[in-house]
């Protein structure tokens, strides 16, 4: 099986807005595909008619290489962006009920264990923490032992210990085999996390590949970064390009040792200096524009 | 089936351990009971009520708001005049002290007075002075029937009714309206088990919660009960079916708690009082009976009081059933067409 799950020519319009427009791509089994873009852009209502949530408008979708039917769901876990689970109901009694809705699925106890949820399996779901709500979602998204994962920006709205715990779990979930399909705003999570990666905006694909291949098409710059105050005559003979970002300079060069020389010769004070690596934020904001937009 | 079963028993759970919303569906029909026993307790209703026969039931007298025939030696207005066309209704009545006497309107009139009624003999007396002959009396004995007697019936009609209507609906948008439908779609489960889940779940609280009603009230009221508890307990579970498919059908689509609050509204307080839950439609405006034959509740209620006051067995009550039957079958249908998971 070379690919587990494709996506030919998929659009959905609501009258005149085409949320997705011919959207069209392959995941081969066992990567964690990352699906990028800004708010609007399209990436849940792809994801959501994959999973037959939303009825396409067109296009078809293919599982295991076959047109996508009832057993998808028999073998799909799936985390929505936002859920809410019954009221008065226990941790336990919540994974138990989706336990009965699935032919194959896995111990109640063995996932409250993976998902580090042993200690409140007797709590009721509401009164749970974001972290530990989040990995309750995740537990119910496992609970059928699924060959493909579906989670929907998991980690918005925890803090940073939470998203780095639930980071590990994906990477562990990794580990087993599974296919993961990831969407997320937070470009680190996309970066630490995915193998593949699709940028969609406007309903469409604007770029796809692996984060190193995408940040190597896109830069052969690193940025150093220098305090507005500290610098007053740029050395602009050695750099990219410059600007000014929240009270900084930005210099992209692709000659770091030059660059640091000409700014040491022209007096620069580089205590405040940070050099880095072009990220997948930079590529994110360079393909999508910095603009903000508003959701759609 | 077991994913029914599961959904079932997370509803029912969700429920009980709500305890706030469990107390006020056991307590506030008690409430209303009471209330309303105060509130009937002392009026200024006419003092005796007399039920005529008449072999013209179009005799324009007949219909001047009860107040029957101007000729009568009896007419008073202390004295609420109720015409009958079945002379079985009319001494039915007379048995459970639902009326005071009954008499047919001849040159030769017979009359039908329990004998255990303070206010039935007290008019025998005025009968006598009026010349009507004591050999024409038939005494009628039987349980009197208070009007808690008769509000029973509907008291239940109307709790079964609220847990019906609201307790399934608001329950679907609110599932609707958090994502949990959503969450659910994402699973093997169809619409169909849902649904049936959530159906089944409502029957068992809203006729469990009547049962207690019924046992509490026959402790601290003793109410009259002539029927059959089996018969009683079937068009219970027909009308509280009917009106959950109801509610099932309000909650379809919408994922508006507002919305669907309003619509409930709209569908409940034309039934509590137009179902003859609180007063009988005896008498009233044609057009406001035909309304009330449209509504399940009305047929719920009256087969209930026909079981309970009148010991009408279920054979003879062929029509409710047949009725609440193809209303709820309609409405489940039309529910689960509409039905969707999502909000949009």
């Amino acid at each position: 099986m070379e690919t587990i799950l494709e996506i030919k020519n998929l659009a959905k319009s609501y009258g005149k807005l085409k949320a997705v427009d011919g959207i069209s791509f392959k995941i081969p089994p066992g990567i964690c595909f990352g699906l990028l873009g800004p708010n609007g852009a399209g990436k849940t209502t792809t994801i959501e008619m994959i999973e037959g949530i939303i009825k396409p408008s067109s296009g078809t979708i293919f599982y295991k290489e076959k047109l996508i039917d009832k057993q998808f769901r028999q073998e799909a876990g799936i985390q929505f962006q936002s859920t809410a689970l019954m009221d008065f109901v226990t941790v336990r009694e919540i994974l138990k009920l989706f336990t009965s809705f699935y032919e194959q699925t896995i111990p109640v106890e063995q996932l409250a264990e993976q998902c580090n949820l042993i200690g409140f399996l007797d709590q009721y779901a509401t009164k749970l923490s974001g972290g530990q709500r989040q990995r309750l979602l995740l537990a119910l998204a496992l609970i059928n032992d699924p060959q493909i994962l579906f989670l929907d920006e998991p980690t918005t709205g925890l803090d940073p210990q939470a998203r780095r715990h639930f980071w590990e779990l994906i990477e562990s979930i990794k580990k087993q085999g599974k296919t993961i399909v990831l969407t997320t705003h937070y470009m680190d999570e996309a970066e630490a996390l995915c193998d593949h990666l699709v940028i969609v905006d406007q309903g469409k694909i604007i770029e796809q590949g692996s984060p190193q291949e995408l940040l190597g098409q896109h830069f052969n710059t690193v940025c150093i970064q220098i305090d507005e105050a500290e610098i007053d005559n740029i050395p602009v003979d050695v750099a990219t390009s410059t600007q000014r970002v929240n009270h900084q300079i930005q210099i992209e060069t692709e000659q770091l040792e030059q660059t640091l020389s000409k700014l040491i010769e022209a007096g620069v004070n580089l205590s405040s200096m940070r050099i880095r690596n072009r990220t997948l934020e930079d590529l994110f904001l360079k393909l999508t524009g910095n603009q903000l937009r508003e959701a759609s | 089936m077991k994913k029914t079963l599961s959904l079932f028993l997370v509803r029912n759970r969700e429920f009980i351990r709500d305890k706030a919303s469990l107390s006020w569906n056991l307590v506030f029909p008690l409430l209303m009971i009471i209330g309303f026993v105060f509130a009937f307790s002392g009026d200024n209703k006419p003092l005796f009520k007399v039920g005529y026969l008449e072999p013209t039931p179009t005799n324009s007298e007949t219909t001047n708001s009860g107040r029957g025939p101007v000729h009568y030696p009896l007419n008073h207005p202390y004295i609420q005049w109720i015409p009958f066309t079945e002379l079985e209704t009319g001494i039915n009545r007379v048995k459970h002290h639902q009326i005071d006497l009954l008499v047919e309107l001849t040159a030769q009139p017979r009359y039908w007075i329990n004998s255990d009624s303070r206010q039935g003999v007290f008019l025998e007396q005025l009968l006598g002075d009026a010349g009507v002959d004591s050999a024409l009396k038939q005494p009628v004995t039987g349980r009197p029937v208070r009007y808690i007697d008769w509000v029973l019936p509907g008291i239940l009609g109307m709790n079964i009714m609220f847990g019906g209507l609201f307790g399934v609906g608001y329950v679907i948008v609110r599932y609707r309206k958090n994502g949990v439908l959503k969450r659910l779609q994402a699973t093997p489960v169809n619409a169909i088990q849902f649904l049936a889940a959530q159906i089944a779940s409502r029957l068992i609280i809203v006729v469990g919660i009547a049962i207690i009603i019924f046992v509490g009230c026959d402790i601290f009221l003793d109410f009259l009960m002539l029927g059959s508890y089996i018969d009683l307990l079937i068009i219970t579970i027909l009308g509280a079916m009917c009106l959950i498919s109801i509610g099932l059908l309000a909650a379809s689509r919408t994922d508006s708690e507002e919305l669907a609050g309003g619509l409930l509204n709209s569908l409940s307080w034309p039934m509590m009082f137009l179902s003859g839950v609180w007063f009988s439609l005896e008498g009233a405006h044609p057009a406001m009976k035909q309304l009330a034959d449209w509504l399940p509740l009305t047929h719920m209620v009256h087969a209930a009081r026909e079981i309970m006051i009148n010991g009408t067995p279920l054979g003879e009550l062929t029509s409710e059933i047949w009725i609440l039957s193809a209303m709820t079958l309609f409405f489940l249908c039309l529910a689960s067409i509409l039905f969707r998971w999502n909000k949009n």
